[in-house]
């Protein structure tokens, strides 16, 4: 008897469980997949122009067109639980990061035929002023409490005419083949890159969270602002903190974005990916007002939505009805993912599950 | 239905996943009755109301009703209140943004559009009626906790309730308050209507009501008469045993004995940003001392200072004789300060996190950033805390905001003990949880002293106080007013010095 | 009465004095109100707007205001604030095509001369001097007509479209999908990858991974040609001048063009950017007193065969540095 209730305690815990729904939308995807088109899942080896091995497949390239995103993913997640609220600046911010990578490595001249600066000083000057640009989102929001999609609406309209102004407008082009490596291929590596980069971002957040406090005092903050306060935290601090670590993401994400093409179009890198690293966050069923988080769920929520663009140019949806296909399906997920809609349905499996119950017994 | 009543429930089962809520209960209701339900936490009172105003639907049994042919049945709260049975709970669910009169006719409209002028005058009438003070067209966020909660019970009235609860209605209410409620208590009586009324406060229950129906682990334990109840025998039906705990407690109160030792924590001239008054304040080894006072005295704002809770404007701190600087929470903390705070739900618990979060969050902010102890650790912690304080959750696991009041503030309790302070402040640690849990929270109290603790203890009943408290330190209108202690400690004495009155005042 | 009277004689003072610093700020340049779109929006608008203001300097006798949106609304509010300037002339590429009868009645009424470039409005041609656009159907029927010209056996094609309902996204399918219906070409993918190189690299990267042949990349611009290509070198498919896969961007770029010249691209379509010299033309003769022999004005735009381009040709037509 006892283990009987274990075991339907075990089935309702999964059913609650928060990364259900991003797993489960994920077969789905995978599931139509398979029925529509079984060669969906094939990966070859083969050879890039450089004549390198390179490994090539729609599953490759899900992972590597979503490691961007996963990695916001990362930092949109913490941002929403401390704050209870996103930021929407993400997009303008990549354009930034990826216009000041550029800049370093060209110098002044925007078709240096050689890097003006080793790209790790790039990467790192970009860092520093993605950061900077997340403290100031995090000023706003945690310190004079202004509204973060407010907040960062600013920086998310102001954005792309500071990453353009970097460069008075003008087009840089890295003609450099080795700062393309970290956006596609290492010569010799068959695996893309951003793949490596993400899990390594991923490495690094479940070590945060593992050795560190940051989840305990993230939640805490985003759940009950006051009790943090009484129990020695300093929730502006500590919200504050959350926008410089997306900053940070930003950071990743926008060099991983310019390295691909070696360039930047300023209006129309990176459009949008706000919505989709918010979505990716509400996909992994975390409470979009802030709260309780699971990172885990997030980042599948970002490979969700990437294989759900990449499934729909596989079936070459028309260009028109692309937006209404994804609304549609995004609609779905978020409606699935939503708590009270969970309850339901753990309710229903459950008094499913009681006939069959009597009936054993 | 028998003669004179307004309201039987008869046979009443509910449960939820794995609890019994209630089992087979009955409860009947007369006109122009105040009639008691009483109960520890987790007795079914609340399920019980839930249920006869249509928050949850029964498992089994009848509900009758004057005027009714037959059974009732009522399947949301709007069914309750077209039947006649009206509820004022503890937080107030009126708007706070609308004026008085607006709360009171609000989603009545009735499908007419509404005359500002008419309203205004209705409400005026109505509020007159009842004797409470206020003007209709004041925003209601702008009126005390208790008189909102009088216009909550006009509205009531003035749907033609017939059968009015109210749940825990003088828990944030000072004592006029308090009179001026069960006034209106009686003039309610008088017209015929039934009034079930929920509380813990045992004074206030023989004051007002005319029976009392006890509950115990969702059944019912008796009917009776207030006459052939007394106090010791409520408290022993509540409980479910015969209980000397109280009469033993008061007789054990230690007596500071290190009258020339140096104070654990000594104040000189604090002052915060809440406007109270510069105060001095001590607290020896192993003491046990009070702050007492009317709501809003300022006595919790004197422990968020030492706390550093609010803002410190000016003053002085040694601990242990050392100057130390405490201008914040984490300050307190590392000096071994401990504030349990009066508002459990607004400022203690975190209450999506699990039990075990909750426990250790304190003593985690203490060890700092980089050192979170393993979740074996962790557990273990909360593990020990459960057991010492006897948590009644199903696991460490689950979210704190789903155990019932008592068992949250004892999580609380626990999240403090973990930090091994040297001085624990208690904000009315006892309110609003059933009386087991308050005389264990009291014992508790006691023996960490005689393990050398320091506590400072606030409480709205002063009967607790005086059971726990060796020094008493008695507040009125933001200042200190008098410290009691020794042959002081008396009902009578706490009374007079804080409604002043007293030599030193007449003096000025 | 009297309250009205006062009213009236302190409107007129107010209007007075308005007039008054119109007149005194008064000078011999040109007036000139330019309303364009951002600057930022595509290479294309930077060159355009560089052309622009090198051109209606002082030092040429223009007193000229620039402003810059992508909104409609403010973008019309700009407008209104010219006519009150008193601008001689008002040149504008408007955001959206529709919602500029009334303002536009406004500068008539004022005797302000307005000069579309651009971008079309609807609205009655009475209401402005001359427009000077690019001709989108003309640039992807300049493209297709070179694509029919080289003769393939097969024409298999991935279709790269900018922002949907977008006049360039309109102009340069058009020409495209009515061809390939009438010679029986198969377009095997047609997606929009709203002018974003990232995106047009993951389409084509899709396409790839369907293992589906192709050997014509038209893409709308030139940011999606890249982004495409990069996708093909991915996957050790070439591209160029007698390779696997034709190339065809828009917008002449000057990297583009430089793609171009080495051979890595097959064909790129102009869309000219450098209005000003029509615009100095119409406003010269306007100035005489001359009338405009035809109000719409499409201005010159080349395509450009990898096979044929020059050094200078790179250096004359492309836009960018």
């Amino acid at each position: 008897m006892s283990r009987l209730n274990n075991k339907k305690g075990l089935l309702a815990g999964l059913l609650r469980h928060q990364m259900l729904i991003p797993i489960a939308a994920l077969l789905l995807l995978a599931l139509f997949n398979l029925i529509a088109d079984p060669s969906f899942f094939k990966i070859s080896l083969g050879t890039n122009s450089n004549g390198d091995p390179v490994l090539t497949g729609y599953l490759i390239t899900i992972i590597d067109c979503g490691s961007e995103l996963a990695i916001l993913a990362i930092g949109m997640t913490l941002v929403t639980a401390a704050s209870g609220g996103q930021d929407i600046s993400v997009g303008a911010a990549i354009a930034i990061s990826g216009s000041v990578v550029l800049r370093v490595l060209c110098g002044s001249d925007s078709h240096a035929q050689t890097l003006q600066a080793p790209i790790i000083v790039a990467f790192l000057v970009s860092c520093a002023v993605a950061m900077i640009f997340g403290a100031f989102n995090g000023t706003l929001v945690a310190f004079f409490r202004i509204q973060p999609m407010v907040a960062t609406l600013i920086l998310f309209t102001a954005g792309r005419y500071i990453a353009a102004s970097f460069h008075n407008n003008e087009l840089p082009i890295v003609n450099d083949p080795s700062f393309g490596y970290y956006g596609n291929y290492f010569p010799g590596i068959p695996v893309p890159t951003p793949c490596f980069i993400a899990v390594i971002c991923f490495a690094v957040i479940t070590l945060v969270l593992k050795r560190t406090n940051l989840g305990l005092y993230i939640q805490s903050v985003g759940i009950n602002e006051k009790t943090a306060r009484l129990n020695g935290l300093h929730p502006e601090w500590i919200k504050f903190m959350t926008y410089v670590i997306l900053g940070l993401c930003v950071a990743v994400a926008g060099f991983i974005k310019v390295s691909r093409l070696s360039t930047i179009n300023y209006s129309v890198i990176a459009k949008d990916i706000e919505m989709d690293a918010i979505l990716a966050v509400a996909l992994g069923g975390n409470a979009l007002s802030g709260g309780k988080f699971n990172m885990g769920a997030s980042i599948l929520g970002a490979y969700v939505i990437q294989f759900l663009s990449t499934t729909l140019y596989k079936f070459n949806v028309q260009s028109d009805a692309l937006p209404a296909y994804k609304a549609v399906v995004v609609i779905l997920l978020v409606v699935m993912s939503a708590p009270a809609v969970r309850e339901k349905l753990s309710a229903l499996f459950a008094k499913l599950r009681k006939p069959s119950h009597a009936a054993q017994t | 239905m028998r003669e004179g009543s307004v309201l039987e429930m008869t046979g009443i089962y509910k449960s939820f996943p794995g609890v019994k809520a209630l089992q087979n209960v009955s409860f009947r209701l007369c006109e122009g009755e105040i009639h008691a339900l009483m109960g520890e936490n987790g007795a079914g009172k609340s399920t019980l109301i839930k249920v006869l105003t249509g928050v949850y639907p029964k498992d089994d049994g009848e509900i009758y009703l004057k005027g009714q042919q037959g059974a009732v049945k009522i399947h949301s709260p709007q069914d309750a209140q077209r039947v006649g049975i009206s509820t004022v709970y503890q937080e107030i669910s009126l708007c706070p943004n609308l004026s008085v009169a607006e709360n009171i006719y609000l989603g009545r409209g009735e499908g007419q559009t509404v005359s500002w002028r008419k309203m205004n005058e209705g409400a005026a009438k109505l509020l007159s009626s009842l004797g409470i003070d206020v003007k209709p067209t004041k925003q209601l966020a702008s009126c005390s906790i208790a008189v909102q909660q009088m216009i909550a019970i006009a509205r009531a009235v003035d749907m033609d309730c017939r059968v009015l609860i109210l749940d825990e209605p003088t828990s944030s209410l000072d004592e006029s308050e308090v009179a001026k409620l069960f006034k209106m208590m009686r003039d309610l009586k008088k017209r015929g209507v039934g009034i079930i009324f929920v509380t813990h406060f045992l004074d206030q229950v023989y004051e007002v009501c005319d029976k009392i129906t006890v509950l115990r682990d969702g059944k019912l334990v008796g009917e009776y008469q207030i006459e052939d109840m007394p106090r010791v025998m409520l408290v022993s039906k509540m409980l479910g045993k015969e209980l000397d705990d109280m009469a033993e407690i008061k007789n054990d109160i230690p007596v500071c004995d290190q009258k020339d030792s140096t104070p654990v924590y000594e104040a000189e001239g604090l002052c915060s940003s809440e406007g109270i008054q510069p105060f001095d304040f001590y607290i020896r080894r192993g003491e046990v001392n009070g702050f007492t006072g009317l709501l809003g005295s300022g006595r919790s704002e004197s422990v968020r200072a030492i706390f550093g809770a609010d803002k410190v404007t000016s003053g002085t701190v040694k601990m242990n004789g050392k100057p130390v600087n405490i201008t914040k929470p984490i300050d307190a903390m590392r000096n071994g300060i401990a504030y349990l705070p009066e508002d459990r739900k607004r400022d203690g618990i975190v209450g999506d996190l699990s039990v075990r979060d909750n426990i250790i969050l304190a003593l985690q902010v203490i060890t700092g950033f980089f050192k979170p102890f393993s979740k074996a650790k962790a557990t273990e912690f909360a593990e020990e805390y459960i057991r010492l304080l006897d948590i009644k959750t199903a696991s460490v696991n689950t979210p704190i905001k789903s155990l019932s009041g008592g068992n949250q503030q004892k999580v609380i309790l626990g999240r403090w003990l973990l930090t091994h302070p040297k001085y624990l402040i208690l904000d009315e640690p006892t309110r609003g949880i059933d009386v087991g849990t308050k005389v264990e929270i009291q014992k508790l109290v006691l023996k960490l002293a005689s393990e050398g603790m320091s506590v400072t203890f606030i409480s709205s009943e002063t009967d607790e106080m005086l059971r726990t408290c060796s020094r008493l330190i008695v507040m009125r209108d933001r200042k200190q007013v008098g410290e009691l202690t020794g042959e002081q400690l008396t009902q009578n004495t706490i009374m007079s010095t804080i409604a002043g009155g007293g030599n030193d005042e007449q003096a000025e | 009465m009297k309250s009205r009277r006062v009213i009236t004689a302190i409107l007129a003072a107010v209007l007075c004095g308005t007039a008054m610093t119109a007149c005194g700020g008064g000078s011999k340049n040109i007036k000139v109100g330019i309303i364009n779109n951002d600057p930022n929006e595509s290479g294309y608008r930077t060159a355009n707007v560089n052309d622009l203001k090198n051109t209606f300097t002082a030092e040429k006798g223009y007193d000229a205001q620039f402003s810059y949106s992508m909104k409609n609304d403010e973008q019309i509010q700009y407008a209104q604030k010219y006519i009150q300037d008193e601008v001689d002339y008002l040149l504008l590429s408007a955001a959206e095509t529709a919602g500029w009868d009334t303002v536009l009645q406004d500068a008539k009424k004022a005797g302000v001369k307005v000069i579309l470039f651009d971008r079309k409005v609807d609205a009655d041609s009475s209401l402005y001097e001359a427009s000077i656009i690019s001709d989108m159907e003309k640039e992807g029927q300049t493209a297709v007509d070179w694509l029919k010209g080289q003769s393939l056996s097969e024409y298999n094609i991935i279709h790269l479209q900018g922002v949907m309902g977008s006049a360039a996204q309109q102009g340069r399918s058009g020409a495209l999908v009515n061809t390939a219906k009438e010679l029986g070409w198969n377009i095997i993918a047609e997606q929009t990858a709203e002018w974003s190189a990232e995106k047009a690299q993951q389409i084509v990267q899709s396409v790839i991974d369907s293992g589906k042949k192709f050997n014509v990349i038209y893409a709308e611009n030139d940011d999606m040609a890249k982004g495409a290509v990069a996708a093909l070198d991915k996957a050790n498919i070439s591209h160029g001048v007698g390779k696997d896969v034709i190339i065809m961007g828009f917008d002449c770029n000057k990297w583009a063009l430089k793609e171009l010249k080495a051979g890595n691209w097959n064909y790129d379509g102009q869309c000219n950017p450098f209005q000003s010299s029509y615009i100095v033309d119409i406003i010269n003769k306007l100035q005489k007193g001359e009338s405009l022999s035809e109000k719409v004005i499409i201005m010159d735009e080349k395509g450009f065969d990898a096979t044929t381009i020059t050094d200078a040709d790179v250096e004359q037509y492309g836009i960018g540095n």
